[in-house]
């Protein structure tokens, strides 16, 4: 399954292990995980909570990742993102590429969140010492899922 | 004909409601005609209003306002995505 939603934590080491066994064409491994963060526009954040859309979530991941398949020759791609209640330094996504070469790779992995950030139904709620806040979808986000639109396919 | 709609997070919230069984009458076929037609409900329904910042998505696909409606459709209105 190259795309996993779950409350549970991963283990990103025993995640590239199962993806790399015995596959001795694979040159590259790129991965991103995302921690919670402790701090968010200036205010200490204590808690956080991730609701999601379950079943589009899981179909917007899948769709991400073919995208990702037709634009660059990959092995195999993972993603895990989690949900629920998480504390500051847990983990929240993993993106995992493997391929012959690090360019395709790399490019892969960050097209993956770029995309995901922007298109996957996620939504995080972080509590502060003010109380608990939605935390608000950034520009920066979509500019840079915008420019892989403007780049061809394989570019 | 009728319809589930969904809402999620911070607009989930505020109407106090997380979806419905809508019946779609004649002339509301469109996601962008459903949003209105909420938004006309007045209160907190008004978080649905044009101008306000809401993704939408049929049948667990991102949609535009101009996405047909059809009977058993799922229809889902939130906020900006904030995962990752």
């Amino acid at each position: 399954m190259p795309v996993r939603v779950q409350r549970e934590d991963f283990d990103v080491g025993a995640e590239i292990g199962a993806l790399t066994r015995g596959a001795t064409d694979v040159g590259a491994v790129a991965s991103f995980v995302g921690l919670v963060r402790d701090t968010n526009d200036g205010s200490g954040v204590s808690e956080m909570t991730l609701e999601h859309y379950p079943g589009m979530t899981e179909r917007a991941l899948e769709e991400i990742v073919a995208q990702a398949r037709g634009r660059w020759r990959v092995a195999d791609l993972l993603v895990i993102h989690r949900y629920g209640r998480l504390l500051p330094g847990e983990r929240i996504v993993l993106v995992v590429v493997t391929g012959a070469h690090r360019g395709e790779a790399f490019a892969a992995c960050e097209f993956v969140m770029d995309y995901l950030k922007t298109r996957a139904p996620f939504w995080k709620k972080e509590t502060t010492a003010a109380g608990s806040r939605w935390v608000e979808a950034r520009e920066a986000d979509d500019e840079a899922a915008a420019r892989w639109d403007a780049q061809r396919p394989g570019g | 004909m009728s319809i589930r709609i969904l809402y999620f997070a911070g607009l989930r919230e505020r109407l106090g409601a997380a979806g419905e069984d809508f019946a779609l009458s004649p002339g509301l076929d469109t996601v962008g005609a459903l949003r209105r037609r909420l938004c006309e409900r007045g209160g907190a329904w008004e978080a649905l209003a044009e101008g306000r910042s809401l993704r939408m998505a049929v049948n667990q696909r991102m949609a535009d306002a101009g996405a047909a409606l059809r009977d058993g459709d799922e229809v889902a209105f939130f906020p900006p995505v904030t995962g990752g």
